[in-house]
């Protein structure tokens, strides 16, 4: 199937609820800027109208950090953050569309609509990371992201804050590599350079 | 997984059986859409649903109903209502008569949002407003009142945010799990089926809603329903869209207006 020898990563896409926060600040700031990959990322939080969220992120880094909008254009070396109250989907390699449907296991924005979603349009060329929670979601999704032939990564339940999200996706799906938190963001630097 | 093929043949059957045009609409969440109505109706496979489709009518409104996303709630995004308050009722005050068009309204919550602003205004009897969706069930939410009791603590939060002043309890009354507003305030409701893609203007008003609905077409009937907005829209009319809805890269942009940092435009030109 595959006509590059290499593997060109397209959609790197991590998945957080409570305890993630320390760990995605440390991946975010371990991202190179390559102009083909996004990275998005989906973390449960509260709509408490105005976040800091965006802030605190592009405090850690120089690649642009920004909240989705509606039909936005997926710009590569960016790093986008699922709006509150909102599940993010991809329409095609190039958009992504919001939705505001049900919870999924309680949370909108829903760590699975994602990677679901990231799944069936970017397949090979999209990575999936499942951090700390307390919570079930992100464990299908990220089987599907698996399913497509993509990359997983799962936290080690033992090296997250709250274990219970990486626990639930270890016992649905065998990702390619279970790191502690701390290593996560130089494996992937090193996996996408 | 469904495959690209499937939703275009149901597309076409609910086009052309029943004259309801999904062609304009997102396909990721479209997709999303019709996996949940696999999953909940337990069918096998895509062609038992598209069998239903053709030969039960009457499995129609259901269909239309999951196909569709009608979460709502009341007070929604409350620091925009807050400057719809503070900053549009007052120039609404100053017209004799005042229009508000709640464009695929869902379960109505909304409407009874506003009804609630307007009456605390002392401005309701002299509104009207249209609530409109392209589900039945909308008008009996409407005629109705009735929501969950379950979510009017987060009315309440929502509503003392917006600038509420009362005590929220004090606008229904709980029975058996269910909250039921007070009658006076549906009073200058009007609710109606109308469908964005296909339905055209049928008035002129000074406020338009239409939040999260956009988000589910595509930029091509986007554009169409921003302009059906714009022939609806009285000349300083204001359109409000959902949080995340611009109408930025539209082709109405240039004679709209942002209010403040809220998703609320002013028809300028």
């Amino acid at each position: 199937m595959a006509e590059d020898a290499i593997i060109k990563y397209k959609m790197l896409a991590i998945g957080g609820s409570a305890g993630s926060l320390d760990v995605i600040l440390k991946i975010v700031a371990a991202l190179p800027f390559i102009s083909h990959l996004a990275t998005v990322i989906i973390v449960h939080r509260k709509n408490d109208g105005e976040s800091i969220l965006t802030d605190l992120l592009s405090s850690r880094t120089k690649l642009v950090v920004k909240e989705i909008e509606d039909k936005e254009t997926i710009t590569g070396g960016t790093i986008y953050l699922a709006p509150a109250d909102y599940h993010v989907l991809i329409e095609d390699e190039k958009m992504f569309s919001l939705d505001a449907s049900e919870k999924i296991h309680h949370s909108r924005p829903s760590i699975d609509v994602s990677f679901e979603s990231v799944a069936e349009v970017f397949g090979i060329s999209a990575i999936g990371v499942l951090l700390s929670g307390a919570n079930a979601d992100g464990a299908e999704g990220l089987s599907s992201i698996k399913e497509a032939n993509g990359f997983t990564i799962v936290q080690d339940p033992a090296s997250a804050e709250v274990g219970y999200m990486p626990q639930q996706a270890l016992e649905q799906m065998t990702p390619d590599k279970i790191l502690k938190g701390d290593a996560i963001g130089n494996f992937i630097k090193a996996l996408v350079q | 997984m469904l495959k690209d093929e499937e939703i275009e043949l149901l597309v076409n059957e609910l086009a052309q059986r029943y004259g309801y045009d999904f062609t304009n609409y997102a396909r990721a969440s479209l997709r999303r859409r019709i996996n949940r109505l696999l999953t909940i109706d337990r069918m096998p496979s895509f062609a038992e649903l598209l069998y239903r489709v053709k030969n039960d009518p009457d499995y129609l409104t259901y269909i239309i109903e999951e196909l569709t996303v009608n979460v709502t709630e009341m007070f929604r995004d409350p620091s925009m209502f807050k400057v719809i308050r503070e900053k549009i009722l007052p120039v609404l005050a100053t017209h004799p008569f005042i229009r508000i068009w709640h464009a695929g309204c869902a379960t109505g919550e909304e409407v009874y949002s506003m009804a609630i602003m307007l009456e605390e205004a002392n401005l309701l009897n002299k509104s009207l407003l249209y609530a409109t969706d392209l589900n039945p069930s909308t008008i009996e939410n409407i005629q109705k009142g009735i929501f969950p009791l379950n979510r009017m603590q987060q009315y309440s939060e929502n509503y003392i945010i917006s600038g509420g002043k009362k005590d929220f309890s004090s606008f229904y009354t709980a029975q058996y799990g269910w909250a039921k507003f007070n009658q006076k305030l549906k009073r200058k409701m009007i609710a109606a089926m109308h469908n964005l893609v296909s339905d055209r203007s049928f008035n002129e008003f000074q406020l338009i809603f239409c939040r999260n609905v956009l988000i589910y077409f595509d930029k091509v009937l986007q554009d169409k329903v921003l302009s059906l907005f714009d022939d609806s829209l009285e000349k300083l009319g204001f359109l409000v869209l959902g949080s995340k809805e611009n109408l930025r890269f539209s082709v109405v942009a240039k004679k709209f207006t942002q209010v403040e940092k809220e998703k609320i435009w002013r028809k300028t030109q």
